[in-house]
């Protein structure tokens, strides 16, 4: 294994970079931050790539199974002999691919911002926030015990809110980034409750020692957990399904997905990079990193995970199909792919083969990252170009922006999964999966990768085609610095080549190799779909025509309904405007400022009146002092005399 | 030549100490509060020196008192006047109820 040092430095070279340039960022560096932030990252990367390659070509297998190494560790709170909360880096298969894709990702990030973000007045508070982002998520990747992936999970929030307000003149983006900061936290709640139920039981917070305690049947911990019950349901159920929770809650799964659309108020690459590519994965992540227990000891909590995967993916799909912000549909379509990689984890098994749902959402979440940050990154562009984020002011820009049109389009055919493009390997590993085990979530994903196709081709036209390239009076710059270029070509090579990466031989449940492949009759039907609803979306939106408009008025209620996202938020509103204020926060506000405030008030008023009775005994003359002396002696005098026996 | 008696010599320090409370109490000029202070003393040592005289003539113990007594006061008549001083010059008055200031 490569020294842990070279480990340890992935996660805090950014810090540094974060520390750096938050603390002396706006005095020295306001030209050069964005330098600074990109060398740091781009050593993390490099040190990234090694530590994978160490550990999956030299030291990661023993006898053909991959292990968990935990690198460093040391105790860090010790409360009692026996309860200690550790700090330690864990090296697996799924870490190593996240530390290469959230490095990799953030480095493009870093890379495209030096153009997009260029001129700003907080330009180096910017990469500060960058900086701090890329350290948690990768601190939460390293995580090798439940406590500390929590306290990277809340550092992630924390940037994610600070990065999504970055434009905090705005006030649309400080109510998102509030939302999105009170919604995530909401779901963290339910994840520190999961965290107390499942080291109460298991007696540690370590990853390896729970899993291993939670999964070998017939040990007393699994026992215990189990026989505990709560309205019904077992302690090991209500643990695994709070922490999910918290996953959903940060991945953005119904019913906790309100937040992530409007978290695109903030600056477009902050969107490729937290809301799409790396920390809106942490939830899979998190069930991934618990998959041992979710499918060894509690199938139920996974099915619950398999059902809210599933009607995310295919609700966020229908919904994007109406909006006309770019980054809105890119954001519900983001929504849908995670929604993927849950339902993926949810049909998957444990063992050998049966693993396979666990790869596909894996193999998705590696191949997603990439062409959903080369969208978001493709966007930036787009909305640096011609200042608005809607559909209509947009159209003919493939001539204008030529490498954005065509790393676009490579994008949009991978995420519809048309081969050989990236996105088709991953998706037919989670349909194959669903296939094998549970048809209803089959036919559910079968509809929402067609979704998915016609969707995204909406976008691209309406980007890209639609109108006359001379509609555009505002292209007076080009198509952006080539820092912005250079990313797109790096993801967009990497969109078309990252599905022929063999994580099937890597990243499995188990540890060991799946060797299945997937007959070529099995693709027929969902490429056809695919192509059916690229189709569509070209014979709808290639030329700028009437036919979306009725279309759209004919199914009336049920477009309108979508286009406003189902009314969710309102519903939302209502429930917490409505219900709990009036229900809950009034009275409380009525019992704090009446009865406990009341109370102090009238402590406060008493200790006034008495005070203000007897505050005339200090005259300030020396003469009175003298008679009340005197009068205090006379007084003892006559109680010595008379009274004392 | 007659023996005073004891009691004739205790209405008298009685007297004395009393009018020494009275000037305490009435005087605004600290001087005259002063010397209220000192008749108030004296008054104490006439009472020492009658009962050592009166009741225990072989012993010296309250003649010894009343010395110690006549010290301390001269100590304190100096304190007091060293007071007195850095009133007036504050206030330029030795008057105490021009010192009130110091109240609630």
């Amino acid at each position: 294994m490569s020294h842990p040092i070279y480990i340890a430095l992935i996660p805090l070279i950014p810090l540094a970079c974060f520390l750096i340039l938050g603390l002396f960022g706006r005095k020295y560096f306001s030209n050069s931050a964005g330098i600074i932030g990109t060398l740091g990252l781009l050593t993390s990367t490099l040190l990234s790539l090694s530590t994978a390659y160490e550990y999956l070509f030299v030291s990661g297998k023993v006898n053909g199974v991959f292990q968990k190494i935990e690198v460093v560790k040391f105790t860090w709170l010790q409360f009692s002999p026996g309860v200690s909360i550790d700090l330690g880096l864990l090296i697996d298969p799924i870490t190593v691919m996240m530390l290469v894709v959230v490095s990799f990702v953030s480095l493009m990030v870093h890379l495209f911002s030096l153009g997009y973000m260029k001129g700003e007045t907080r330009f180096a508070t910017y990469y500060a926030f960058l900086g701090l982002f890329t350290f948690s998520m990768l601190g939460l990747v390293l995580s090798s015990n439940i406590f500390q992936i929590y306290l990277f999970w809340e550092l992630v929030g924390v940037s994610s809110f600070l990065l999504i307000g970055f434009y905090f003149e705005k006030p649309s983006a400080v109510a998102a980034s509030k939302k999105a900061f009170i919604v995530t936290r909401f779901a963290d709640l339910g994840f520190l409750i999961g965290i107390l139920v499942l080291s109460f039981y298991s007696h540690t917070l370590d990853f390896g020692v729970l899993i291993e305690r939670l999964t070998t049947s017939g040990s007393p911990y699994l026992t215990a957990i189990n026989a505990a019950s709560f309205l019904g349901v077992s302690a090991l159920t209500w643990g695994l399904l709070l922490v999910f929770m918290g996953g959903a809650g940060k991945s953005a799964m119904f019913p906790l997905h309100i937040w992530l659309p409007d978290a695109m108020e903030g600056p477009t690459p902050v969107s490729a990079l937290i809301h799409a590519a790396t920390m809106v994965v942490a939830g899979v992540f998190l069930v991934a990193r618990l998959f041992p227990v979710f499918a060894l000891s509690d199938p139920a909590a996974l099915n619950v995970v398999m059902y809210t995967g599933a009607f995310s993916a295919f609700f966020a799909a229908v919904i994007a199909c109406t909006q006309t912000d770019i980054k809105r549909v890119l954001a519900y379509s983001t929504m849908s792919q995670i929604g993927y990689m849950m339902f993926a984890l949810g049909v998957s098994k444990y063992n050998g083969e049966d693993g396979l749902g666990y790869m596909g959402s894996m193999f998705h979440l590696f191949t997603h990252a990439f062409f959903k940050s080369l969208l978001f990154l493709g966007a930036g562009a787009v909305i640096h170009m011609v200042h608005s984020n809607e559909m209509k002011d947009m159209g003919g820009l493939r001539k204008l922006m030529p490498i954005t049109h065509i790393s676009f389009l490579i994008a949009c055919l991978a995420i519809a999964g048309i081969p050989p493009f990236s996105g088709f390997f991953s998706k037919e590993e989670i349909l194959m999966a669903s296939f094998e085990s549970n048809k209803l979530i089959y036919a559910v994903a079968l509809l929402t990768s067609g979704l998915t196709a016609f969707y995204m081709f909406r976008l691209y036209y309406s980007i890209f085609w639609s109108k006359p390239a001379d509609a555009h009076h505002h292209g007076h710059h080009g198509e952006g610095t080539l820092s912005m270029k250079i990313p797109l070509i790096l993801l967009a090579i990497l969109a078309v080549v990252a599905g022929f990466v063999p994580i099937a031989s890597w990243i499995t449940a188990d540890g060991t190799a799946i060797h299945s492949s997937i007959p070529i009759t099995f693709s027929i039907l969902p490429v056809t779909l695919a192509v059916a609803g690229i189709l569509l979306a070209t014979r709808l939106f290639k030329t700028s025509n009437e036919l979306p408009e009725r279309i759209a008025i004919q199914m009336g209620g049920l477009y309108k309904a979508a286009s406003r996202k189902f009314y969710i938020d309102e519903v939302y509103l209502f429930v917490t405007k409505k219900v709990l204020f009036n229900l809950i926060g009034r009275p409380a506000a009525w019992f704090d400022t009446n009865i406990v405030d009341g109370f102090m008030n009238l402590l406060a008023k008493l200790t006034a009146s008495l005070s203000e009775l007897i505050k005339g005994y200090q005259s300030g003359k020396v003469q009175d002092y003298a008679l009340y002396f005197f009068g205090g002696i006379a007084g003892l005098i006559i109680a010595f005399i008379y009274l004392w026996k | 030549m007659s023996e005073i008696p004891l009691t004739n010599i205790l209405f008298l320090s009685t007297g004395l100490f009393f009018i020494g409370v009275y000037g305490l109490f009435t005087r605004r000029n600290m001087i005259t509060m002063l010397m209220s202070v000192e008749l108030m003393l004296n008054s104490v040592n006439i009472n020492f020196v009658a009962f050592n005289k009166y009741l225990y003539p072989e012993k010296l113990d309250g003649i010894f008192f009343s010395i110690f007594i006549i010290t301390i006061a001269a100590a304190e008549a100096a304190v007091a006047i060293a007071i007195i001083i850095n009133l007036y010059r504050s206030h330029h008055s030795i008057d105490v109820e021009d010192a009130s200031e110091m109240k609630y």
